[in-house]
C-alpha cells in the first residue's frame, strides 16, 4: 500500500512526511520484531549474558564472605559492574552476524536513515539483554542483603541505566565492526563512557542506604539517557556506514 | 538512467579503475566483467551508493547519488554474494523482512508464487539453515520475481550455484525486467547466457563496453 503511495503522489509535502513517518516507524519495527524473534529461535545464546550476570553477581557474597554490612556497602558497585560486563559481553555481536551474512548492507540500503536502524537494534538488545538484568535485579537484595528501598532504587537505576549502557554498546560494536580484536576494543572503547552510569546508578542506591534522596542521581541518570537517546544512535548510524565502506 | 562520470575506485590504498564512464539506458542489460579483484563487486557497492567512489560520481536521472531523496534507494534492488539470509528466518519471513526493509508488504500468496517461479515454493516454512547452497541463492534472487520490482538492479554474481533450470528462470527475469524499461548491472565470472536483451559488456581490464 506505501507502495502505491509513493508511486502516485498526489498531495503536499505534509502527506509525504506523514508518509515517511509511517516508513520509519515500519522499518524499526521490521528490525526489532525479526532481532526479537531470531532470539527466540536462539535461546541459549539469549540467556547466557543474564546468566553471567546471576552467576557474577553470586560469586561475590562466596569471595568476599557472609558479613551482611559488606555485603551492603559493596552491592550497588557489583551489582553495575555485573550489569555493564553483561552488556558488554551480549553487545558484540549485535552487528557482526548482519554484516557476515549481508542483511547490515540491505538495511543500510533502506530509503529510510541508518539512524533508524541503529535505534530498532539498540531498543532489541535492551529489551533482550538490558529488561532481563532489571528483572533479575532483586536477587541482588538476596545475595547481598539489600533493603527493600536500595533495592528499589536499585531497580530504578538499572531501568534508566541499562538502555544507555545498550546505546552506547551499540555504538562501539558499530565503531569496532570488521575490526581485528573488535571486542577488546568494543570494551576499551565503551567502558568509559559508561563511568557517568556507574557512578549515579551505583550512587542513588548508596544514597537510599544512607537515608538520603535518590532523585538528583535518577535525574542525572534521565539525562544521561535522554542525551543518550538522542546522540548515540546517529553517531552509530555514521560508524555503521563508515564501517561497511 | 544509471550513468557513472569518470569513476576511480580504491580499496585500501590500491586503485582498482579509473576514469571509468558508463551510462546504462532503461531496458539494458550491463554485464561487468574482468579478471579477479578487478573491482567488480566495488563498482557495484559504489554504483548502490554503499561505498564512496575515490574520483567522479554516479548519476541517476541526471542527479548525483549524493544528492538523490531518499526515495532514490526505494527504485534500487542489490542483491549482493552474500546472500543476507538468517540460518535461523523461514525462506518467508527473510523474503518479508527484505520486501519490509523497501517499505514494502507481500501476501503469502505472491511469496509463494515468487518463491514457485524459482521451484522452490514447498520451501516457503522452511529454515534457512536448512537449505542448499543453490536454494539460499534461489531465495535470494526470489527478491526479483515479487510483485512492483525495483527498477534498477544491481547484482553480484546472481548466476553462482544455480543449475541450468535456475540460470534459465534469471534469464527469463532479466528478459522481462528490461522489456519493462527497467535497468541491470551484473556481474558474473561466467558467460552471461541472456539472449534478449543482448546485454552490453563492460570489461574492467579494459574500460571498452562492447555489446
Amino acid at each position: 500500500m506505501l507502495l502505491v503511495h509513493f508511486a502516485h503522489p498526489p498531495w503536499g509535502a505534509a502527506a509525504v512526511y506523514r508518509c515517511l513517518g509511517a516508513l520509519m516507524r515500519a522499518l524499526f519495527l521490521a528490525v526489532l520484531l525479526r532481532d526479537l524473534r531470531l532470539a527466540a529461535r536462539r535461546r541459549i545464546d539469549a540467556l547466557l549474558p543474564l546468566v553471567f550476570f546471576v552467576v557474577a553477581l553470586s560469586l561475590f557474597p562466596l569471595g568476599v564472605g557472609p558479613e551482611p554490612e559488606t555485603l551492603r556497602h559493596i552491592a550497588p558497585g557489583v551489582v553495575w559492574v555485573c550489569a555493564l560486563l553483561a552488556t558488554m559481553l551480549s553487545v558484540q555481536q549485535l552487528y557482526s552476524g548482519d554484516q557476515s551474512d549481508g542483511s547490515l548492507e540491505q538495511m543500510l540500503l533502506a530509503p529510510q536513515p541508518a539512524i533508524v536502524v541503529a535505534g530498532a537494534k539498540s531498543t532489541a538488545h535492551w529489551l533482550l539483554n538490558g529488561a532481563p538484568l532489571v528483572v533479575v535485579a532483586p536477587l541482588a537484595g538476596v545475595f547481598f542483603d539489600l533493603s527493600g528501598s536500595a533495592l528499589a532504587s536499585l531497580i530504578m537505576g538499572l531501568l534508566l541505566g541499562t538502555p544507555v549502557l545498550s546505546l552506547l554498546g551499540g555504538l562501539g560494536a558499530a565503531l569496532t565492526l570488521g575490526l581485528r580484536s573488535a571486542g577488546m576494543l568494543l570494551i576499551l572503547i565503551v567502558l568509559p563512557l559508561t563511568m557517568p552510569v556507574l557512578i549515579f546508578g551505583a550512587g542513588a542506591v548508596s544514597a537510599v542506604e544512607s537515608g538520603q534522596s535518590a532523585a538528583g542521581h535518577y535525574s542525572l541518570l534521565g539525562a544521561l539517557l535522554l542525551g543518550t537517546l538522542l546522540g548515540a544512535p546517529l553517531a552509530t548510524a555514521a560508524a555503521l556506514r563508515i564501517s561497511s565502506e | 538512467m544509471l550513468a557513472a562520470a569518470a569513476l576511480g575506485g580504491q580499496r585500501g590504498e590500491r586503485l582498482l579503475f579509473d576514469g571509468l564512464d558508463l551510462q546504462v539506458q532503461p531496458g539494458q542489460v550491463v554485464w561487468l566483467r574482468g579478471r579477479n579483484g578487478r573491482g567488480k563487486t566495488s563498482l557495484l557497492r559504489i554504483m548502490a551508493g554503499l561505498s564512496s567512489p575515490a574520483k567522479g560520481a554516479v548519476l541517476c536521472g541526471g542527479v548525483a547519488l549524493n544528492k538523490q531523496s531518499a526515495d532514490w534507494r526505494r527504485r534500487l534492488l542489490y542483491v549482493a554474494h552474500a546472500s543476507a539470509l538468517k540460518e535461523d528466518l523461514t525462506v518467508s519471513e527473510c523474503l518479508n523482512f527484505s520486501a519490509a526493509l523497501q517499505g514494502r508488504r507481500h501476501s503469502p500468496e505472491e511469496i509463494h508464487t515468487a518463491l514457485s517461479r524459482w521451484g522452490i515454493g514447498g520451501l516457503r516454512q522452511a529454515p534457512v539453515r536448512t537449505l542448499s547452497q543453490g536454494q539460499r541463492r534461489r531465495t535470494a534472487l526470489a527478491r526479483l520475481a515479487l510483485p512492483h520490482p525495483a527498477s534498477i538492479w544491481l547484482l553480484d554474481e546472481p548466476f553462482d550455484a544455480l543449475d541450468n533450470e535456475g540460470v534459465q528462470t534469471l534469464c527469463d527475469l532479466l528478459t522481462q525486467q528490461s522489456r519493462r524499461g527497467g535497468t541491470v548491472l551484473l556481474t558474473s565470472h561466467q558467460t552471461v547466457p541472456l539472449r534478449d536483451p543482448v546485454p552490453l559488456t563492460l570489461d574492467l581490464d579494459s574500460h571498452a563496453i562492447a555489446s
